[in-house]
């Protein structure tokens, strides 16, 4: 610090005195959402797992004859609904761990708890920057989808079903994002949450259809939160499927689950 | 108050009271329960005994009301090291009704070219003052800084130490712990010394560290010190140490004319001409040491 820098008291007097207050909460969850979706866009590794990978798959596996799809469903048809599906987990739960078990052990959230910022309003900000960003994902995989000549098979009440299999999935995703992030080391958390993005990668429906598994395998796995997911929006957007009950009783089950744990066992600090 | 982790006691029956307006400062040898103290404070920890006030208010069950009121300074991190110093500084403003405006709060902390430079870059220093800055941006009527100065050069050090000056001429209470005497013994009203927590010395700096009651000087190694205590008036004690550096103390008094006197004309029997000759009262430091001891600590 330069003596130029320096600040002389004689700048400052008068200019402390006490005027404290805490802004209305809308204003500090806007302010705490804004922060989270820049420090994203600022984390080349989250966009990649985010957006690049979920572009990839939907490009490499519709243009190249690599798998067989089950369903009788043209390449396309099937792989956007399980690629959407993706794209949720990879911002709900992946991103979400990552960056939370990171904020965790650089004191970050113990240092929002001394703010006027409530962890429901915390928990509210992060919840909206996670539900911007999928919107910004749905409509980029949308327009690259219908661009390779994706035309969705669905019933008008696909107009409520995808947006509540969406949110069921975010809020389990979530809440096991931040089980993850509260309970475990900053790194083991980085592990866990790539470990399962790769594993629902390979077993959620999301490119290989739950079709080719074994007969005994395929129940369960339906059960898991990205195969009810990708079940249930293929089902409304490829198979016309009115309501997919099974997959959203699935995930609501998952996202009571979740948060439920999360709730119970997340540490601050 | 009382603060257990498990079978260790961090705090064990406190009680101090830090008074609206004033800068106190908590001392204490690393352990003796300083932070868990002010984290208490904070409302980040219940104590399992005891009954914790701030600014009337108790810091768990309140605190909702009371995180508006109190700025908070962590011992270290807090932001994340990915946002810029002026990011971070707006977002905290946002949380505020009347927020001081980052940019000038900024330059007050010198961090104005630092801007844009992402928390992980700042050197420590730095990170220390928009630690510091983050604090006082809601205006505040109460600051926990903990440690508030550890890593900063001396210009940093002394830009602080005016910056805290200003916050308590505009009545706002501090409460910081800090291993620094010197920067105690200038900013605070009201000094706490603990140690294996619990208060083992409260009051003004003026009063912890007595009146003059200190002679020093620098002669020869080696001399009589039982000849020269021999020749002094009763009451006093006489120390060589290191060699060559010789200190006597008055218990209970101040350095008497007669007391120099007799130190010098034991010199001039002995032909020694003391140099550096200095009658002072103890520094924060010499307590602090006499009062927490010498080892150190695990």
């Amino acid at each position: 610090m330069t003596a130029a820098e320096t600040a002389a008291p004689a700048e400052v007097a008068g200019r402390f005195a006490p005027a404290p207050g805490a802004a209305p909460m809308r204003r500090m969850v806007a302010a705490q959402a804004v922060l989270e979706g820049k420090t994203l866009l600022r984390n080349g590794e989250q966009l990649t797992l985010m957006l690049v990978i979920p572009l990839l798959l939907l490009i490499a596996f519709s243009l190249e004859p690599l798998v067989s799809f089950g369903g009788g469903y043209t390449r396309i048809d099937f792989l956007t609904p399980g690629v959407i599906a993706l794209a949720v987990m990879s911002t709900a739960f992946t991103s979400q761990a990552i960056g939370t078990g990171f904020e965790r052990r650089y004191g970050v959230l113990k240092r929002l708890g001394a703010t006027p910022l409530s962890r429901t309003g915390l928990i509210a900000a992060k919840t909206s920057t996670v539900i911007v960003v999928e919107l910004a994902q749905a409509a980029i995989i949308v327009v690259v989808a219908l661009f390779l000549g994706w035309s969705p098979h669905a019933s008008p009440a696909a107009i409520v079903t995808v947006p509540l299999l969406v949110l069921l999935g975010t809020a389990a995703f979530s809440g096991f994002a931040l089980l993850l992030a509260g309970t475990l080391r900053a790194e083991a958390t980085l592990a866990a949450a790539n470990l399962i993005y790769v594993v629902m990668l390979g077993v959620g429906g999301v490119v290989f259809s739950l079709t080719k598994f074994p007969a005994d395998a395929r129940p369960l796995l339906e059960l898991l939160p990205t195969g009810a997911l990708s079940t249930g929006l293929r089902d409304v957007l490829a198979g016309g499927a009115v309501f997919p009950a099974k997959d959203v009783v699935t995930l609501a089950v998952w996202a009571i689950a979740g948060i439920a744990l999360a709730a119970r066992f997340f540490r601050w600090e | 108050m009382v603060k257990r982790y498990g079978n260790l006691t961090a705090v064990d029956g406190l009680t101090l009271t830090a008074r609206r307006g004033e800068v106190t400062a908590i001392l204490g040898p690393n352990g003796a329960g300083k932070t868990t103290t002010i984290e208490v404070c904070e409302g980040y920890r219940n104590a399992d005994a005891g009954i914790v006030r701030v600014l009337g208010l108790d810091p768990a069950a309140d605190a909702a009301a009371l995180r508006p009121r109190v700025g908070v300074m962590l011992q270290s991190g807090g932001i994340p090291p990915g946002v810029p110093a002026a990011e971070y500084l707006t977002l905290l403003s946002r949380f505020h009704e009347k927020p001081h405006d980052p940019a000038w709060l900024l330059d007050i902390v010198g961090l104005t070219g630092s801007a844009r430079t992402p928390y992980k870059r700042l050197s420590g220093g730095q990170q220390q003052r928009l630690s510091l800055a983050a604090a006082i941006i809601g205006r505040p009527e109460l600051v926990f800084l903990d440690e508030p100065t550890a890593g900063m050069d001396p210009q940093a050090r002394h830009a602080t130490w005016d910056l805290i000056t200003a916050l308590r001429a505009d009545g706002v209470s501090v409460i910081l712990t800090t291993h620094f005497m010197e920067e105690a013994e200038r900013l605070s009203d009201h000094v706490v010394i603990i140690d294996a927590g619990q208060v083992v010395a409260d009051g003004s700096p003026v009063k912890l560290t007595g009146s003059a009651g200190q002679l020093r000087f620098r002669a020869e190694p080696g001399l009589d010190t039982d000849s020269l205590l021999s020749a002094l008036p009763a009451g006093s004690a006489a120390k060589e140490s290191p060699a060559g550096h010789y200190l006597i103390e008055v218990h209970e008094g101040n350095v008497e004319p007669a007391l120099l006197a007799a130190v010098t004309a034991w010199c001039a029997e002995r032909g020694v001409l003391p140099s550096s000759l200095r009658i002072e009262s103890r520094t924060l430091e010499d307590v602090f040491l006499e009062l927490t001891g010498k080892e150190l600590r695990a």
